[in-house]
């Protein structure tokens, strides 16, 4: 009874394929272990000798969840090396897309992913079936509003065909916004409600002092670009990443895990984000963390449902306040010339900051590409969490336990094809 | 009559295509009244295993277990459908095929040793019996829709397996490689997409795989006329359907 090993060979409700093992010997856990088996596709392999316009292009299929990201990281970085700044009303457009994606993810993940962790079901169409069915409604009609401004600017939600390196390949007439914005203006009363809904659930007491880690821009809530801090004090400019973190490979993973060089863990993140740059939310998406009691230097993990459903409702008012602030540009991209160079550059995917670096040759092909996701960074905050917090229940049910490691882990909303480029629980009790 | 059982399976894949299920915003809970969801652990926690009428693959085959599971599913399965461009030709990580697997492992993990993969990505139909393929990267939501409704009632979905270039001349767009020369692989790829890409001035990409008997060499000789360099016609056809037999023979002529 005091030797046992509580593992999830298949963790359900995550992107990807992940499995966790906690060991405990004599009372005591002595192991966590978040496995990634997600087989391994070697996109920074096959992306040598690639031309640099494919890398929004082929990078976008890593997940099939945050593709924006993964084009908005690329193509930042290809600019870097290529010398070229993409300003103004393509800038825009760029954050209007990548709002629509963490509408789309941050709902996908809140509703139908964690929410049911809260609320006692296997899904959330269990969930629907069992009382709940206009809270799933709403979120499903709030999603699709993400959704459709991923398809208005990017031609389709999954895999976007419209970003390419410099800018667009072709960009929307002022007039063509006007569904788009009467179908947001609905959807940032859902997203209210939607704050309120995930509010309402009771939340595990517990906490950790994390290094939170995010973007940092002086005029604009983290997604695009800017340095990169800690709430530890790190304050460096995205090119200095190397120096400053580092991928292990460790055995039971196929995703390299992130730490920082003194090879401590961190956090990236929603919660990071709110907690970094609060002050920079939209006044409705500060009034609703008000108003819900979310603290803005939370630590509690299990609230980052309501802290991506105020990021949800801030990315409904900024895809707003860009819609009526735009005017067509005169090109839909910069044009340049390819040439030899090294480019990095940070975003904010929906779960956290993505970094790419590309090195390219004269004729504009990549010679090396180098990416590190979200859930690469996460996986040992992930496992240091399962070791915090499930000490005090290991007396209870194998199951309950089970259900709290599982609920901890989609705290991260991890993507595991992302990171192996996710989930077994595994409770070893001897 | 009973609801038929769906199972949902990943293998090597970004998670895009069943992703689009969750994506019918306002067909899902009619289509989770009409199927009787058994297995989609992105979806749901609850694993009942067993007899599927429907089995939906995503992804291709990269690891031994995968090759192993697929015949599980296989024999399980009355009804066995690939969605998109890796369960049905192998996907973006069929680059590896030909290419030097531990070469690769090396350029992304420092213990290679830690690493179980195959040499190569091969599509489900490699390995089994499929009865269905839809095509894409990613699949296009309507038809996942036809594909549902048509497998509900037991009649063959319609996917019209002719070129992109009809769909783009039905949408009325002018024609990329005519009017600028820009390289479009539009007259050989499978419809599906509604020609998305030449409506945003840029040149189709193939992400649907190879159409019913595709002309490729005429399309390549076109692309040559137009400057493209066998490098540059080689990459065109090496994409997301890189392992699509017809677009692998193309783009291995022009290596």
């Amino acid at each position: 009874m005091n030797d046992k090993v509580i593992k999830v060979d298949m963790l359900a409700r995550v992107e990807g394929e992940g499995a966790f093992k906690v060991v405990v010997r004599d009372g005591e856990i002595v192991g966590t272990e978040f496995r990634i088996f997600e087989p391994p596709r070697f996109f920074e392999a096959f992306l040598q000798g690639r031309d640099h316009m494919e890398a929004p292009d082929i990078t976008a299929r890593i997940c099939g969840i945050c593709p924006v990201a993964y084009q908005m990281s690329s193509v930042h970085a290809m600019e870097m090396a290529l010398g070229i700044t993409v300003d103004g009303p393509l800038r825009d457009l760029r954050r209007l897309l990548y709002c629509g994606e963490w509408i789309e993810s941050h709902i996908l993940h809140a509703a139908m992913l964690h929410a049911p962790d809260f609320l006692g079901y296997a899904g959330a169409i269990e969930m629907a079936n069992d009382g709940h069915g206009d809270a799933v409604k709403l979120a499903l009609e709030y999603k699709k509003a993400g959704n459709a401004i991923v398809t208005f600017v990017g031609g389709r939600e999954i895999h976007p065909i419209n970003v390419r390196v410099g800018g667009f390949y072709k960009v929307p007439r002022k007039t063509d916004f006007a569904p788009l914005r009467e179908q947001l203006l609905k959807a940032r009363d859902l997203a209210e409600k939607f704050v309120d809904w995930t509010a309402s659930f009771t939340f595990p007491d517990k906490e950790r002092d994390y290094t939170m880690v995010s973007l940092s821009h002086p005029d604009e809530y983290p997604m695009n670009e800017g340095r990169v801090v800690s709430s530890k004090g790190l304050d460096i400019d995205v090119t200095d990443w190397p120096a400053h973190f580092r991928e292990e490979h460790v055995a039971h993973s196929n995703a390299l895990q992130g730490f920082m060089v003194d090879g401590s863990s961190y956090l990236c993140g929603p919660v990071p984000r709110f907690n970094n740059a609060y002050d920079l939310l939209s006044d409705r998406a500060k009034a609703a963390a008000e108003r819900v009691g979310l603290p803005r230097d939370n630590r509690n993990p299990y609230r980052s449902i309501t802290v991506r459903a105020i990021e949800g409702l801030y990315a409904v008012d900024e895809a707003l306040r860009i819609i009526d602030a735009y005017e067509e540009p005169d090109a839909p991209f910069v044009a340049y010339e390819p040439r030899a160079g090294v480019g990095m550059a940070a975003t904010e995917a929906p779960r956290g900051l993505l970094f790419h670096r590309y090195e390219l040759n004269d004729d504009g092909s990549i010679k090396t590409a180098l990416i590190v996701p979200p859930t690469s960074q996460n996986q040992p905050s992930i496992e240091e969490d399962l070791q915090s917090f499930i000490g005090d229940i290991l007396d209870q049910p194998d199951e309950d336990i089970l259900l709290l490691c599982e609920q901890t882990i989609r705290n991260y909303d991890p993507c595991i094809s992302c990171a192996t480029h996710f989930l077994e629980l595994d409770i070893d009790r001897g | 009559m009973a609801k038929p059982r769906l199972g949902v399976f990943k293998f090597s894949s970004c998670d895009g295509c069943q992703l689009s299920l969750l994506d019918c915003e306002d067909e899902l809970l009619a289509v989770a009244g009409a199927i009787d969801i058994a297995y989609f652990p992105e979806a749901t926690r609850s694993d009942d295993v067993g007899h599927y009428d429907i089995a939906f693959i995503e992804g291709s085959v990269t690891t031994p277990h995968e090759a192993e599971m697929i015949q599980d599913i296989r024999a399980r399965s009355t009804a066995l459908i690939t969605l998109g461009a890796c369960a049905t030709s192998g996907g973006i990580q069929a680059l590896k095929n030909g290419a030097d697997t531990a070469a690769f492992i090396d350029a992304v993990y420092a213990h290679p040793e830690y690493i179980d993969t195959l040499d190569t990505a091969t599509p489900i139909s490699d390995h089994v019996t499929v009865d269905f393929e839809l095509r894409g990267c990613p699949i296009s939501k309507r038809d996942l829709i036809e594909l549902v409704a048509a497998t509900v009632v037991g009649r063959t979905p319609q996917t019209p397996s002719h070129a992109a270039c009809i769909e783009c001349k039905l949408a009325g767009h002018v024609c990329v490689m005519v009017s600028q020369g820009t390289p479009c692989l539009g007259p050989v790829t499978h419809a599906g997409c509604g020609a998305l890409c030449p409506g945003y001035a840029r040149g189709c990409y193939g992400c649907f795989g190879p159409k019913e008997t595709p002309n490729t060499a005429a399309l390549a000789a076109q692309l040559a006329n137009h400057g493209a360099d066998n490098r540059q016609i080689a990459r065109l056809f090496s994409t997301f359907n890189t392992n699509a037999p017809e677009f692998r023979k193309e783009a291995e002529k022009h290596e």
